[in-house]
C-alpha cells in the first residue's frame, strides 16, 4: 500500500475499511475542539489582574449595565484550545500549496523575530519625531528597494493589503485627471483581472469596461486599442497575467494608453515572477501595488494583514496620500499636514490612519536584505522556472490552455481532460487534499474553462516537485480510468468532509448565541 | 542562498525537462528592451542572517519603544500587556503560515478562529452581527460610511469635530466619491449639537465614543435623533478595552460600529498592522463589506464552518461588490480572539476598571499642576489637558527627557487653533506610579518655566 507524505494509506477507501468511530469523537491525532462559548463558564480567567474600583462620576453616566458574555477559560485550556484549531489547518511550513495568484513562498523566521523588536513593535505611531528615527529610516530603505526594484521614483507606503493599493493608484489617478481639467470616467479591465480590479474601479467612482482576452490567453491588445477614448482614465493590467502569461505588448499597450490621455496602473500582483530582471518603470507603468505578504513574503496569516505600497510615475508621483516622509537636516519626518507640503505635492487625501503597516515593512525589509539583489533575481527565476518544470510535465496528462509555454511564475491548466470522466475541477481538488496537498487555485481566472492554476513558487526542492507532479499525474491517470468514488467523496482525510457551502448561505448562522434562556437586559 | 531549495544540477535538470537551453528562454515573452541587467540594480547583494539581524537592530534601537520609557501616548493606540500565550499560539506555523480559508475542509482552525472571533466582536459591542474584520479602525469607520450611503440612498455623512482626525480624513478620501462628507466643529471636552446638522439628506451620522480628546459621548439621543430622520448612527471605538466598562453602542442604538481593534492582543507596530472590527445590525447584513464565516455541516454531518454570503464579494461580484476588499486583518484578529479568550468575562471587567482608575488617578495628579487644566470630564482611560503653553514643543522636551508625554493635539489638527496648547494623555495597567511620577515631575518642570516666562514678559 502506498502512503502519502501525512502518512495515511492513499488507496481510497483502505482507512474507511477500518473506521470504527471512536468514543470521543476524536481521533488519534485528530483532535476536536468546541467552541470557547462550549468550553469556557464563569469564574475563571486566563488573566490575572487585581480587582480596582471605579468612581463612576467620570464614566458620563454610561457604565455598562450587563455582562458582555464572554466565557471564562483559564490558560490551559486556551492554548489547547488554539493549539487544537491550528492542527485543522493547513500551512506553507507543512507542505507545497500551490495557490495561482497567491503565492504562498516560504516565510522566514528571522522575519518574525525583526517584526518583534521592541524598537518596531512597541513604538507608538505617535510618539514624537525623534523617537521614531530608526523607524522612518526602515521605511526610507524599504522604499528605497520598491522604487529601485520596479524603476519608478516614487512609492505611496499606507495601503494596507493589494486592493487598497489599487484603491491608492486610482484615487491618484483621478486626482491626476482632475487636475488636468478633464473629466473621464471609465477604466478598461481585461476580463482575465482579477475580481478586485473591477471592484476597486467602481469603489473609486470609475465606470468598468471589460476587454476580452485572445484565444492564446494574452489580452486582446487591439480590443484595448480600440476602447481608449477622451473617457478612459485608466487601464488596469496585470503583468505577468492571470493566465501565468508576460504581456509582450505592454509597452505598445503603454504608449497607446498615454496617447490617448489615459493611465496605465498595473496589478503587481504577480511581480514575483519578474522582481530583479524587468522594471515595471520601463514598460511605462504609471502606478502599481506590490503585495509585500507575496513577493516579499510577509505571512499571510490565514486571511491577512497584509500591505499594498504603491509605486508611482513621475506623473502621478505629486498625488501620493498623505503622510509623506522626507528626510531633512535633522533627519527624517513625516508630513501629515497639508501646510506643510513639499514644493509640487498634492497629495489626494489619506489612506487610513497612522502610516501603513509597518509590521510588514520590516519583514519585507528583513526579507529584502537576506535576499540581496541576487537572491531577489533568483527567486524570481526559480518561481519561473518551478512553474514551468510542472508545466512540462504534466502537459500530457492534464490539458493546459497555453501549454506550448514558457509559463511565468504560474501554470494555467483546465478542465478538457477530465472530459467525459465525470469528474470535475472542484472534484479533482478536493482529491488532492487526501493526497496531503492544499488545491491550486480554482476556477480561476474565469476566461479558461474549470481553470486550475498552480503556483509552486520558488520555495520548493526539485524532490518536492517531482513527488507534488507525481500525485498530479497520478490523479489525472486515475479520473481518466473512470475512478470517479476517489473524487466524488474528496476529502475523505481531511478534519472535515465535504461542507455544505449552500446551506451556511441560505440559513447564515454567523456568531454563537447564548441558550435563550432569559437574560438580563443590558 | 538560504531560502532557495534548488540547485545548480537541479536547474540544469528542469531546463532540460521543459526543453529550454536556458532561464532566459523562459521570459522571451519580456521585449528585449525591458530585460535588465543585475547591475541596474544599486542594491546590496545576500546576506545572512546575522547580518541582516545587525542591520535592522540598530535600527530599531534609534526608536524609544513604549515599554523602555514612561509612556502615555494613546490617540487611536494604545499600550497594553499581551499574555505570552498570544504571541506563542499566532506564531503556530498552521496559523500563520496559511492562506485564506477558501478550502474549508483543511481550514477549520482559521475558519473557527473567525466565528468565535465575529461571536466576541457582536458580543463587545452589542450588535447582532460581526464580519471577520477589516484592514483598521479607519478604515472600518470609511467602510460604514459607504454602506450607510448604500442603505439610505443618501449621499451626505456627517461627522462629529470628536471623531479622530486621521479618521476623518480617510472616510473624506473614499466616502466623497459617493456623497459629501460633513465635519462638525471641534469642541475639545464637550459634545457638539451633532443632532442640529441631521437633515433628511444624511445617510449617517458618525460619532466616536471616547472621542478623540477621550470624552465619553452619549449616543442615545444621537440615534434617536438620526432615526427620526432616516439617518443611520455609526458608532466608532477606537480603545476596544473601553467595552469592558462602557455601555455598548449597540446597547446605545448605534446601526454600525467600526472600532479599533488593536489594544487587545496586538502591539503598537508604528500604526500597523491592526484589526477592525465591524458590526451591525442583522437587517443590514448583506450589505456589509468583508469577510463573513459562517456554520455549516459536513457530508457526514459534523458541524464545521465556511466562508459564506460571498455573493457580497469582490471575487464573485467584481464591479457589483461590496467592497473591493479582498483580505481580512487574519493573525491579528486570531491574537484579539486568543487575548480576548483569556481575558474572559472576568479579566476584560478587571482590565476595563484598571485603566480607568488608572488614568483618573494621573488626571488628579496632573490637573493639580498649577496652570494646568483638565478639559475632559468624562473619559476612560484618555483625557485631555489645557497647558499654559503649546503642547507640541512640551512633548519634544519631555521626549529629550526620555518621557513619551501624549500626544499633542496639534499633531491631530494642525489648523484647529482652540487645539494648540491641549495635550491628549493616556494611561493604561501597564503605566507605574513611577511612571505617573516622572511625568508629574517633568511636566511641572515644563508647566514652570512657561510660567516663569510669562512672569518675565509681565515684569
Amino acid at each position: 500500500m502506498s502512503m502519502n507524505n501525512q502518512g495515511r494509506p492513499s488507496q481510497p477507501g483502505a482507512a474507511q475499511d477500518n473506521d470504527i468511530p471512536t468514543i470521543s469523537g476524536d481521533r488519534g491525532l485528530d483532535l476536536e475542539a468546541a467552541l470557547i462559548f462550549e468550553i469556557g463558564r464563569g469564574g475563571v480567567t486566563g488573566v490575572d489582574l487585581p480587582d480596582v474600583r471605579v468612581n463612576e462620576k467620570r464614566l458620563g453616566e454610561l457604565r455598562r449595565k450587563g455582562a458582555v458574555g464572554l466565557p471564562g477559560l483559564s490558560e490551559p485550556e486556551v492554548i489547547r484550545h488554539y493549539v487544537r484549531l491550528s492542527r485543522q489547518n493547513y500551512a506553507i511550513d507543512a507542505g507545497l500549496y500551490p495557490l495561482g495568484s497567491c503565492t504562498m513562498k516560504h516565510n522566514p523566521r528571522l522575519n518574525e523575530k525583526m517584526a518583534r523588536l521592541p524598537g518596531f513593535g512597541d513604538l507608538h505611531p505617535l510618539a514624537p519625531r525623534a523617537a521614531t528615527q530608526g523607524a522612518l529610516q526602515l521605511i526610507d530603505q524599504l522604499m528605497t528597494w520598491l522604487t529601485t526594484l520596479t524603476g519608478m521614483p516614487a512609492v505611496a507606503m499606507s495601503p494596507k493589503a493589494g486592493a487598497h493599493g489599487e484603491l491608492c493608484g486610482l484615487l491618484a489617478i483621478r486626482a491626476a485627471v482632475e487636475a488636468r481639467g478633464e473629466k473621464r470616467n471609465r477604466i478598461l479591465v481585461p476580463e482575465s483581472a482579477h475580481g478586485t480590479n473591477p471592484a476597486t474601479a467602481a469603489f473609486a467612482g470609475f465606470t468598468v469596461d471589460e476587454v476580452p482576452a485572445k484565444p492564446n490567453g494574452h489580452v486582446d491588445a487591439a480590443a484595448l486599442k480600440a476602447k481608449l477614448g477622451p473617457d478612459v482614465a485608466a487601464i488596469m493590467l496585470t503583468n505577468p497575467n492571470t493566465c501565468g502569461l508576460f504581456e509582450g505588448e505592454v509597452i505598445e499597450i503603454a504608449k497607446a494608453v498615454h496617447a490617448a490621455g489615459a493611465y496605465f496602473y498595473c496589478d503587481g500582483a504577480n511581480f514575483n515572477a519578474i522582481a530583479g530582471r524587468v522594471r515595471p518603470g520601463d514598460l511605462g507603468i504609471d502606478a502599481m501595488h506590490i503585495n509585500l505578504h507575496k513577493t516579499f513574503s510577509t505571512p499571510h496569516g490565514g486571511g491577512g494583514p497584509g500591505a499594498g505600497p504603491v509605486v508611482l510615475s513621475e506623473r502621478l508621483a505629486a498625488y501620493a496620500p498623505l503622510p509623506l516622509l522626507l528626510a531633512d537636516k535633522d533627519g527624517f519626518r513625516l508630513i501629515e499636514d497639508r501646510a506643510e507640503l513639499p514644493a509640487g505635492a498634492k497629495p489626494f487625501g489619506r489612506m487610513c490612519a497612522f502610516h501603513g503597516q509597518m509590521g510588514m515593512f520590516v519583514r519585507a525589509l528583513s526579507y529584502m536584505l537576506s535576499h540581496g539583489r541576487d537572491g531577489v533575481r533568483q527567486a524570481s527565476e526559480d518561481a519561473v522556472l518551478s512553474a514551468n518544470y510542472i508545466l512540462a510535465s504534466l502537459k500530457d496528462v492534464m490539458s493546459a490552455p497555453f501549454g506550448e509555454g514558457p509559463c511565468m511564475h504560474e501554470a494555467l491548466f483546465d478542465d478538457t481532460f477530465l472530459e467525459g470522466t465525470g469528474v470535475t475541477t472542484l472534484d479533482f481538488a478536493k482529491a488532492m487534499i487526501d493526497e496531503g496537498y492544499h488545491p491550486m487555485t480554482m476556477y480561476f481566472p474565469l476566461v479558461v474553462h474549470g481553470a486550475m492554476l498552480i503556483e509552486p513558487t520558488e520555495s520548493e526542492s526539485k524532490e518536492s516537485l517531482d513527488r507534488f507532479i507525481a500525485v498530479l499525474r497520478g490523479l489525472a491517470e486515475e479520473a481518466k480510468a473512470g475512478k470517479r468514488e476517489r473524487f466524488e467523496g474528496a476529502p475523505r482525510y481531511a478534519p472535515r468532509r465535504r461542507l455544505d457551502e449552500t446551506a451556511a448561505a441560505r440559513k447564515p448562522v454567523l456568531r454563537w448565541k447564548p441558550d435563550p434562556l432569559p437574560q438580563a437586559a443590558e | 542562498m538560504r531560502y532557495l531549495p534548488l540547485t545548480p544540477d537541479d536547474r540544469r535538470a528542469m531546463l532540460a525537462r521543459i526543453g529550454a537551453p536556458n532561464i532566459d528562454a523562459l521570459f522571451r515573452d519580456v521585449p528585449r528592451e525591458a530585460v535588465v541587467p543585475l547591475s541596474v540594480f544599486d542594491l546590496p547583494e545576500t546576506q545572512g542572517e546575522l547580518e541582516v539581524e545587525r542591520a535592522l537592530s540598530k535600527l530599531a534601537a534609534k526608536n524609544v519603544a513604549a515599554g523602555s520609557a514612561p509612556s502615555f501616548c494613546g490617540a487611536g493606540a494604545y499600550k497594553h500587556h499581551v499574555p505570552s500565550a498570544v504571541d506563542h499560539l499566532i506564531q503556530r506555523s498552521e496559523f500563520l503560515t496559511a492562506y485564506t480559508p477558501y478550502q474549508p475542509e483543511i481550514a477549520q482552525g482559521t475558519l473557527q478562529v473567525l466565528f468565535e472571533f465575529q461571536s466576541q466582536v457582536a458580543l463587545l459591542t452589542g450588535m447582532d452581527v460581526a464580519n471577520a474584520s477589516l484592514y483598521d479602525g479607519s478604515t472600518a469607520t470609511a467602510e460604514a460610511v459607504l454602506m450607510a450611503q448604500r442603505l439610505t440612498r443618501r449621499g451626505k455623512a456627517i461627522l462629529s469635530g470628536g471623531l479622530h482626525p486621521h479618521y476623518a480624513e480617510t472616510v473624506e478620501t473614499v466616502a466623497s466619491l459617493s456623497g459629501q462628507v460633513t465635519r462638525a466643529p471641534v469642541t475639545p471636552g464637550k459634545a457638539e449639537d451633532i443632532a442640529a446638522l441631521i437633515d433628511n439628506d444624511t445617510a449617517c451620522v458618525v460619532v466616536q465614543s471616547p472621542d478623540v480628546f477621550g470624552l465619553i459621548r452619549n449616543l442615545r439621543p444621537i440615534a434617536e435623533a438620526a432615526h427620526a430622520k432616516g439617518a443611520l448612527l455609526i458608532a466608532v471605538v477606537t480603545e476596544a478595552v473601553s467595552l469592558g466598562l462602557l455601555e455598548s453602542p449597540g446597547a446605545q442604538g448605534a446601526d454600525i460600529v467600526a472600532c479599533e481593534g488593536q489594544s487587545i492582543g496586538n502591539g503598537l507596530n508604528f500604526g500597523g498592522p491592526y484589526v477592525g472590527l465591524f458590526a451591525a445590525r442583522e437587517k443590514f447584513l448583506r450589505q456589509m463589506p468583508g469577510r463573513l464565516c459562517g456554520e455549516t455541516v459536513d457530508a457526514a454531518g459534523k458541524r464545521g464552518f465556511v466562508l459564506t454570503l460571498s455573493t457580497r464579494e469582490q471575487h464573485i461580484r467584481r464591479e457589483k461588490a461590496t467592497s473591493n476588499i479582498c483580505t481580512n486583518s487574519g493573525l491579528c484578529a486570531l491574537a484579539f480572539t486568543i487575548h480576548l479568550s483569556l481575558l474572559g468575562e472576568e479579566g476584560l471587567a478587571r482590565l476595563a476598571r484598571i485603566n480607568h482608575a488608572r488614568a483618573s488617578a494621573l488626571a488628579d495628579r496632573l490637573a493639580r499642576l498649577p496652570g494646568v487644566e483638565l478639559m475632559t470630564p468624562s473619559f476612560f482611560n484618555e483625557f485631555t489637558l489645557k497647558l499654559p503653553k503649546a503642547a507640541a514643543p512640551v512633548v519634544d522636551a519631555l521626549a529629550q527627557k526620555g518621557i513619551l508625554a501624549g500626544v499633542p493635539a496639534s499633531r491631530l489638527m494642525p489648523h484647529e487653533a482652540g487645539a494648540r496648547d491641549l495635550l491628549i494623555v493616556a494611561a493604561t495597567e501597564t503605566n507605574t506610579d513611577d511612571d505617573f511620577a516622572a511625568l508629574e515631575a517633568a511636566l511641572k518642570w515644563s508647566v514652570g518655566e512657561s510660567q516663569s516666562d510669562q512672569k518675565e514678559v509681565l515684569a
